[in-house]
This record gives structure tokens, C-alpha cells and sequence, in this order.
């Protein structure tokens, strides 16, 4: 079965490279856009989906300051 | 006192680190595939990217078979230095609270910095409690992080043991952490390179009373001088 992960930092912890892309946004002539918020997404192929949250845990994001969703594709 | 330095693949500070513990005792590199630390009374878990810091910095570090005995060597009661990469890879192994997050300004910053040594529980630290300290760092993600309520428990245990002088706290860490120490005090962790501070010719011999102070402290633990 294929999944994809999807991590972002937690709510309320500054992500600079979402700041850093939101002050490029203007002098692109892109206005009106903010909270940009920049994280990772991870595909993968797995034989069965129960490993998937405790995986999700210990390795693939940092439950301190990331949030994760999976999903079953 | 045998120190051992840890060595990944992407390690880049190991050899500054091993010459930095031969001024106090005998020191050794331990790859990272050796599962055994072998008679080492300390050891170094040095700055870097280990592992190409792929994921996140320290991730997959944390994994490896040196990284299994020196989370045993900790538990045990064995003095642990984590310097920058190192530091990160004790916070994602859960041997140290906490997390470093990319800079604030997200740029990377290598600058000489002060420090005020804020507890001396760590024996990296035993007898410079209340000093100031001038130790280079060379990071892009050396920002503190830990929620407001384990900062306070942090801070309420002594377990926050450097902290960067005003103004020169550069990547914007909670509260100017820039060291913390397990709640028993035998591991640290610091942003900070004290295994650059340990020549004149560098500027600041401040990093190498850290190195010594746990020779000390190990040597009289040991019965014998350092």
C-alpha cells in the first residue's frame, strides 16, 4: 500500500522559511498572501499500515514540534 | 581519563574535538557502527552533519549502534558532551529535553559569543558556575525550543546550564538557552563549540576549562589527580 505523510511544524512555533517566502512574495508582485507555513511531505510504500503512526513518532517528524497526518492512498 | 569522540559519516568537528580532549587525558575516535564504547570514562558526541543531517539534524544519528551504547554509557551515569550537531542529536534521542529549531533569521551565523555559566551540575561545567565564557558558534539550527511549562521545570531543576549573554543570543533560542543538562546532570548539550576555544591563537582558551573541569571531576571520582 502507498501513503503519504504530511508533517508541519506545530502551531504557534516560528518557521522562518515560511516567513522568509512570504517577504519574497511581495516583490514577486504576489500581495495578499500570508501565514505561509513550509513543512515536509513524505510518500511511501509500506506492507501494512498499523507501524505507520508509531513510525510517524519516532522518526519522521518530531512530536515536540511537528505535527503529522497520514494518508492511505 | 580515556575520552572517546564519537564520528558519523558527516561528522566534521570529531578531529577538533579529539584534540581538544587530548589536553586533558587520553582520547579516542569510536565510529559510529561500533557498539561498544569500550573503557572511555567520557564521550563527545561532536558538531557536524550526521548523516547529511537528512530529515531533520540529528534524526537519523540518533539510530545508529554508537549512539545505542552511549544512551546505556548515559543512563549508567557516564558524563555525555553534545556539541551543536551533537546537542541535536541528544534532543532527538530523548537523552536531553528539548529541540533545535532553524534560526530565527534562518540565516547561518558563526560568531565568537558570550556565555554565563548558570549551573554547575554538569561535571563539564563543576566549579565555573557564575562565569563568563567566550566560545564560538557556527550553526543554522540552534534555536532552543521547548514549551513554556518545560521551561520552567528547566529552569526550576538547574537543568538550564548555559545561557547566552545579552544581545548575543544570534538564532533566537527560548529564554537565551544555550545549554541544558539531563535532570541528573551527567549529560549536556550546547550550541556552542567549546572544543574551538581550547588555543590562543583562536582567541579564547575559555572552551578548554570545560574539557578540564570534567577531567577533574572524573579524576577525583577515580580516587587519583586528573
Amino acid at each position: 500500500m502507498k501513503a503519504r505523510v504530511l508533517i508541519r511544524p506545530k502551531e504557534g512555533i516560528l518557521d522562518p522559511q515560511g516567513k522568509a517566502v512570504e517577504r519574497a512574495l511581495p516583490a514577486l508582485g504576489f500581495d495578499g498572501v500570508e501565514h505561509v507555513r513550509i513543512g515536509r511531505l513524505v510518500e511511501l510504500e509500506a506492507d501494512s499500515a498499523d507501524e505507520l503512526p508509531a513510525l510517524c513518532e519516532k522518526l519522521l517528524a518530531n512530536p515536540l514540534i511537528e505535527d503529522f497526518e497520514i494518508e492511505l492512498l | 581519563m580515556i575520552w572517546g569522540v564519537l564520528q558519523f559519516p558527516g561528522s566534521c568537528d570529531d578531529r577538533d574535538a579529539l584534540a581538544a580532549c587530548s589536553l586533558t587525558g587520553e582520547a579516542r575516535l569510536i565510529w559510529h557502527a561500533e557498539r561498544d564504547l569500550g573503557d572511555v570514562d567520557a564521550v563527545v558526541v561532536p558538531g557536524g552533519f550526521s548523516y547529511g543531517d537528512y530529515l531533520r539534524a540529528g534524526a537519523i544519528a540518533r539510530f545508529s549502534e554508537s549512539m545505542e551504547a552511549v544512551a546505556e554509557f548515559a543512563r549508567s551515569g557516564g558524563p555525555v558532551l553534545g556539541i551543536c550537531n551533537g546537542f541535536q542529536v541528544l534532543c532527538e534521542s530523548g537523552l536531553l529535553p528539548g529541540a533545535l529549531l532553524p534560526n530565527a533569521e534562518i540565516r547561518f551565523v558563526c560568531r565568537q559569543v558570550q556565555l554565563a555559566v548558570e549551573s554547575a551540575g554538569s561535571p563539564f561545567l563543576r566549579g565555573l558556575e557564575g562565569q563568563a565564557l567566550s566560545i564560538p558558534i557556527k550553526h543554522q539550527s540552534g534555536r532552543f525550543y521547548a514549551p513554556a511549562s518545560q521551561l520552567d521545570e528547566l529552569e526550576a531543576n538547574g537543568q538550564v546550564a548555559l545561557r547566552y549573554a545579552v544581545i548575543h543570543n544570534l538564532n533566537g533560542s527560548a529564554r537565551d538557552i544555550a545549554g541544558v543538562t539531563n535532570p541528573e546532570g551527567n549529560v549536556l548539550g550546547l550550541m556552542p563549540h567549546p572544543e574551538h576555544a581550547v588555543d590562543p591563537l583562536t582567541g579564547s582558551v575559555d572552551g578548554l576549562k570545560m574539557f578540564a573541569a570534567a577531567a577533574e571531576a572524573m579524576g577525583a571520582k577515580a580516587g587519583v589527580g586528573a
